[in-house]
């Protein structure tokens, strides 16, 4: 208890850091759940892929520590792209491939997150074993970098080598740290006015609000489904950068506990809500570092789990209730 | 909607339990050689350890020793080989049992080089005791391994009764560290040798954490360790957890030194942590390749590259075995013969105790240095 006191704010600043990781991968699951009722499970995988993605264009482009701010500015623009771009469109794949079909036989809800779990497994193994896939069709040796230890840890060079910016509490505040929590609150604004004001927004909260009173009304739903399925993708994408920058290594299993993760925060927030996703993404991360301070780190998850059921037991529709096709967005 | 939530919420929590024990696949390594004369009894020894997965590289450095035995082997019995099974654990104690019951249905199998890691041994040890099959482990560290009365347990080389004190003695006497940070995996080899080192080292020791396998995300133990003010951090564990957790530590500006055992004498360390890894000490009862100048060249002959860690081991192990079939031991006959080996391997004498422990250990440190696991010398 006492370490806590001392050093609260670097348990909170770090906290918050990987809490941003968890809202933004959170905003995927609300939004999913929000217009079509279902919880995609698969979607961790959406967010593994984006880190490989963006390992990977560092590779490509030849990144390395200590280069220029211009060089790295670029460096990491290019891993927005690469991640988004990717995870967008595993996000889209996924919703053709494992859910669209069972819609249009009119399964129940139950089928959708069966075939979730399953494409979540299909996912992560593609990823464990490119280095086999890569030897069936004879690119082995020229993605060698790229394939090899396929089932290990695979590492992102220090592009940008943390530096402390200003002190709070002992903490010494680094520019990846601020970085990341600046960076995903920003892309949550654009988020929320997005659906709040856009037409395709509207749509969203039209689908979700009613979605046969919605398809009277012109809405394709289809459509809608598809847009909501890439921007929740884009949103892991942006994710995925950030906990490359701040973590640094992936593997062809990351994204399953910290899918789990960011779908408790989702929940904690009250699913279906955008701001209760932000919301949520930040108390686990906090509830988390805070509770790894007072009881040891190896119940870090025990406490964000015990955290999420009294949560439940008190509001079981989360912090801040269901939402998405209500009046805020 | 409610009714979906209720059952989202337990699936969540079972698809945590499935991923825990499931969701690795294997790439399998084809076995050595095939087939044998007809005539000759087509025995088989086995290697248990970990050969895909995020662990593999040390399970795999072991069997290229194993092969290169082998290959010696085979070249001189050439009208009645020995050929080699895997048994890839995945170093996961929870899929050791299945497979040490698939080795001992196979009456081929008369030894077992392995299983590699602590953990799947405590899991997989007593079936092959009871089954009266040898199991000599090149590479399993843990010391209480030795305490179960298993009359099929052999250890090539020494525990971490020896390894934690010669690690703890290098903090002290070498690194001259006055404040240690000890953080451990909570796995049985880390979290045995961590509380050696936490014993030895008493009241230099000013702070611990405990981590967990497959853990990410290290901040909390970053900020235990940088505000505890230590100057030297031992991590008992492996080295998926090992990379980033020093990566983040150095991060946030962490300046000690980084001491850990030979669960992270890996290569893959050092190719995830990159710069963040320079410096780090690690100690491993496993002997330096040039100690042994042949065995050296004939392992860089085959696999283009230096032995790594206990690949000398596994070689030493494997010849133990393949001595006993030489000599016509079968599976029943051969404990006895392995008890009363007396021979020099490539690594040391080969010569084992009462309870199955090298009579003859030795630890060594190595040190990260340009991307590279290199030898200072040992520990005395």
């Amino acid at each position: 208890m006492q370490n806590l006191i001392d050093n609260f704010f670097s348990y909170t600043i770090t906290g918050l850091t990987i809490g941003a990781v968890y809202a933004l991968v959170a905003l995927g699951y609300t939004l999913v759940y929000g217009v079509l009722r279902l919880i995609n499970f698969a979607h961790s995988e959406v967010f593994m892929y984006g880190t490989f993605a963006a390992l990977w264009v560092v590779m490509i482009l030849g990144g390395h520590p200590g280069a220029g701010v211009g060089q790295v500015i670029f460096w990491v623009a290019m891993m927005f792209v690469a991640a988004m771009a990717m995870s967008g469109l595993v996000a889209v794949l996924l919703e053709r491939v494992a859910y669209r079909p069972l819609r249009k036989r009119n399964a129940p809800p139950l089928i959708a997150l069966i075939s979730a779990i399953g494409a979540s497994f299909v996912l992560a193994e593609i990823m464990g074993l490119r280095s086999r896939i890569a030897g069936w069709v004879g690119l082995d040796d020229t993605l060698r970098d790229y394939v090899r230890n396929s089932r290990n840890n695979a590492g992102l060079p220090t592009i940008i080598q943390p530096q402390p910016i200003f002190t709070i509490g002992g903490y010494h505040v680094t520019n990846v740290d601020i970085f990341v929590i600046v960076g995903a609150i920003a892309i949550m604004v654009i988020l929320d006015q997005f659906v709040k004001r856009s037409r395709l927004g509207r749509g969203i909260r039209a689908v979700a609000m009613d979605p046969e009173a919605a398809a009277l009304m012109g809405v394709n739903r289809d459509r809608v489904i598809q847009v909501t399925f890439l921007v929740g993708g884009i949103m892991a994408g942006a994710a995925a950068v950030f906990y490359m920058l701040k973590i640094g290594i992936t593997r062809y299993d990351a994204g399953f506990i910290l899918g789990v993760k960011a779908f408790t925060a989702a929940v904690l927030g009250g699913i279906g809500n955008l701001r209760g996703a932000l919301l949520g993404g930040f108390v686990l991360g906090l509830a988390e570092n805070y509770g790894s301070a007072v009881v040891g780190s190896q119940w870090k998850d025990v406490v964000a789990f015990v955290l999420l059921v009294l949560i439940l037991l008190f509001r079981p529709t989360g912090l801040l209730g269901e939402s998405l096709g209500k009046a805020r967005a | 909607m409610r009714s979906t939530l209720k059952f989202a919420v337990p699936l969540a929590v079972a698809a945590l339990a499935l991923g825990a024990c499931g969701t690795k696949g294997g790439d399998t390594t084809t076995p050595a050689a095939s087939g044998g004369a007809a005539a000759c009894g087509n025995y088989k020894i086995g290697m248990f350890g970990a050969l895909t997965g995020p662990n593999a590289n040390l399970g795999i450095y072991i069997q290229n020793g194993v092969n290169l035995a082998l290959d010696d082997y085979n070249k001189k019995h050439a009208d009645c080989k020995v050929t080699l099974e895997n048994y890839d654990s995945q170093g996961d104690p929870t899929q050791a049992p299945a497979l040490a019951k698939k080795a001992i249905d196979d009456k081929k199998v008369v030894g077992i080089v392995g299983p590699a890691f602590s953990g799947e041994s405590k899991a997989a040890d007593p079936a092959f005791n009871e089954a009266g099959l040898v199991t000599i482990t090149p590479s399993a560290t843990n010391p209480a391994l030795a305490d179960n009365g298993w009359k099929t347990f052999f250890r090539a080389l020494g525990n971490d009764a020896t390894q934690g004190p010669a690690a703890a003695k290098y903090i002290k006497d070498t690194l001259k560290s006055t404040k240690t940070f000890v953080i451990d995996d909570a796995s049985e080899y880390g979290k045995g040798l961590a509380d050696i080192v936490r014993k030895d080292l008493g009241s230099q020791v000013v702070g611990n954490d405990t981590i967990q396998q497959k853990q990410t995300d290290f901040s909390a133990s970053v900020t235990k360790v940088t505000s505890s003010g230590a100057d030297a951090l031992f991590f008992g564990g492996y080295s998926p957890e090992a990379a980033p957790l020093i990566k983040q530590l150095r991060d946030a500006g962490w300046k000690g030194t980084f001491v850990v055992a030979d669960g992270v004498k890996d290569q893959s360390f050092i190719d995830n942590a990159k710069d963040a890894a320079e410096g780090t000490i690690i100690t491993c009862p496993c002997v330096p390749p040039d100690v042994a100048p042949d065995f050296q060249s004939a392992y860089k002959a085959k696999y283009n590259e230096d032995p790594n860690t206990y690949s000398g081991e596994g070689y030493d192990s494997a010849t133990i075995l393949l001595d006993g079939i030489a000599a016509g031991k079968d599976r029943a006959s051969m404990v006895d013969f392995v008890k009363a080996y007396d021979k020099k391997g490539v690594t040391k004498q080969l010569k084992f105790d009462a309870k199955g422990e090298s009579a003859d250990i030795k630890v060594f440190a190595y040190k990260v240095e340009n991307g590279k696991i290199v030898s200072v010398g040992e520990i005395k």
